[in-house]
């Protein structure tokens, strides 16, 4: 009977405390986003969106980030291509070619997971040194590649931990109908995971348009739009950090604003992949 | 035997890891017929099947030795293409495994691969074939629906479709009826007897019942060894092993 009362007791205590937890996240969360929009939105504007900086812009005189919206979108958009080429590959070998090296796979799971650890800033110094080794200037397409590099293990290992849930089944039965690996991969695996690629290639989209630290000496800064891949281009997180940093209160809150761009463009941008992956959905097998 | 072996296994062991999983099998698979494969879980008739169409490739650590021989050839060991062979054999697992795309392109895919890309000429036999697993009156207002959709009989029934698409000559199946109800089940079975006609069927399964009426011939294994086989009939009424026997009894399983 007394036990009775002690695992009761045990339920109850571990229940609050993962409703404490859970409040905490959300608590957390939505004063972030409060914060961002408490100071943001009033200084969003059409002029914010439209316009590139104008002389005084960063004294709190006119202009807007167009900028760094469209070089943020750029970089992202060609590291996340370039990353999804290289990473889709990978996922499919290790699922699919090396599936009976199981040793082999995970050292390279670990390897993944170590590189996906790694801070941003020191794929930022790596890509530097890359880039003065080939005599570069930072340059839009120095950003792509170094971010390219720092969203590769996010890639991968976000499609690996999807396929990893393809029931053995349904390799075996393709493999009997005398369908190459390369057929199965990507006929088979792909269809069957399609939801999960386009969360993992969303996840990789997110963590490269927001990162500041890799992109602080590759990208570089300009008050132009970007028009070439040699060329250096302004972003946001950047954007927000010379904000931020200014001591004058309407470029501070600019900075905000910035914030709230960026975050809209995330949202859009996984509502849009979310709808569009729903397509796909209906012929996964369970 | 009365009729010509399809398939002959010589001395065939196959160890993972440490493990002595099959033990010295030797056997003829005879050509047009039901053979059934029986024994208690875990005495290493699935893994038999596997090694027919060389689905054990996958699995880290097995070793095999032995033989296996399909049309003069030992599949074993062969510079022939692994698909090529795979081809000959058809494969109906436990819980069907539909392709992820819809009822048509499932059995279109085995066409496809093949190199088949006209649309008539897919549709016509994508039609033979639903029509030959009886699923073609159920599934034909509804092709361009997700197989997933199907119920599992259905799906069973379609993945036989596409195991057939691919023109084998054998039909590897692993206790294909254990996920279905009782009429699915049924009608597979009697497919099965129908397909004897054209093809050779190996079906592997515990239950007794399905294995005295679809057998032509049968193979009683324990623990990786092939205790007794020969001719359903004889096997059913007179098994000469005590431990075949007791197993038809049903004194264990």
């Amino acid at each position: 009977m007394k036990k009775t009362t002690v695992r009761k007791a045990e339920e109850l205590f571990f229940r609050v405390i993962m409703f404490l937890a859970t409040t905490l996240i959300l608590f957390a969360l939505c004063l972030i986003i409060y914060s961002i929009l408490k100071h943001g939105l009033p200084a969003v504007s059409w002029e914010m969106l439209t316009q590139v900086p104008k002389g005084g812009f960063y004294f709190g005189k006119e202009g807007g980030i167009l900028n760094a919206i469209l070089g943020s979108l750029y970089l992202a958009l060609g590291a996340s291509i370039m990353a999804f080429i290289i990473g889709l590959p990978v996922a499919l070998f290790i699922n699919i070619h090396l599936f009976k090296y199981r040793k082999l796979v995970i050292s390279i799971r670990f390897l993944l997971d170590v590189m996906w650890g790694i801070p941003s800033i020191v794929y930022g110094a790596f890509g530097f040194t890359v880039m003065v080794y080939f005599g570069m200037r930072s340059s839009l397409f120095a950003g792509m590649f170094t971010v390219t590099l720092f969203i590769i293990p996010i890639m991968i290992r976000a499609i690996d931990e999807v396929m990893k849930t393809v029931p053995l089944g349904l390799l075996e039965s393709s493999l009997s109908l005398g369908s190459t690996k390369s057929e199965i991969a990507y006929r088979v695996y792909f269809r069957q995971c399609i939801s999960g690629i386009t969360t993992a290639v969303l996840l990789s989209f997110g963590r490269a348009i927001g990162d500041a630290a890799s992109v602080l000496f590759t990208t570089g800064y300009t008050d132009n739009l970007p028009t070439s891949l040699s060329q250096p281009t302004a972003t946001l997180p950047l954007a927000i950090f010379f904000q931020l940093s200014s001591p004058i209160a309407e470029v501070k809150e600019r900075a905000y604003a910035s914030a709230v761009i960026l975050t809209v463009i995330i949202l859009a941008i996984s509502l849009l992949s979310r709808v569009s992956a729903r397509r796909y959905q209906k012929h996964k097998i369970k | 035997m009365d009729s010509t072996a399809k398939i002959t296994i010589e001395n065939l062991n196959l160890r993972i890891g440490k493990q002595h999983i099959l033990k010295d099998i030797s056997t003829q698979i005879p050509e047009k017929q039901i053979t059934v494969i029986l024994g208690p879980s875990g005495c290493g008739k699935t893994t038999l099947l596997k090694s027919l169409n060389r689905l054990i490739d996958l699995y880290p650590d097995v070793k095999v030795d032995g033989k296996i021989i399909l049309h003069g050839e030992d599949i074993l060991h062969t510079d022939t293409d692994i698909t090529t062979i795979r081809k000959r054999m058809g494969l109906l697992s436990q819980r069907p495994y539909p392709l992820p795309m819809n009822i048509f392109n499932n059995v279109a895919y085995g066409l496809r691969i093949s190199g088949r890309k006209n649309r008539r000429f897919l549709r016509k036999r994508v039609q033979y074939y639903l029509e030959l697993v009886n699923l073609w009156d159920e599934v034909k207002d509804r092709l361009y629906d997700p197989a997933s959709s199907l119920s599992i009989g259905q799906q069973q029934r379609l993945c036989l479709a596409r195991g057939l698409s691919v023109d084998p000559d054998i039909i590897l199946a692993d206790e294909p009826t254990s996920a279905l109800d009782p009429i699915s089940s049924e009608v597979v079975e009697k497919k099965f007897i129908d397909l004897k006609k054209q093809y050779t069927v190996v079906v592997v399964t515990h239950s007794l019942q399905q294995a005295r009426r679809i057998a032509d011939y049968a193979i009683f294994m324990y623990l990786g060894e092939i205790i007794e086989q020969g001719p359903a009939s004889e096997f059913f009424s007179n098994p000469r092993e005590e431990l075949t026997r007791s197993y038809i009894k049903g004194l264990f399983n």
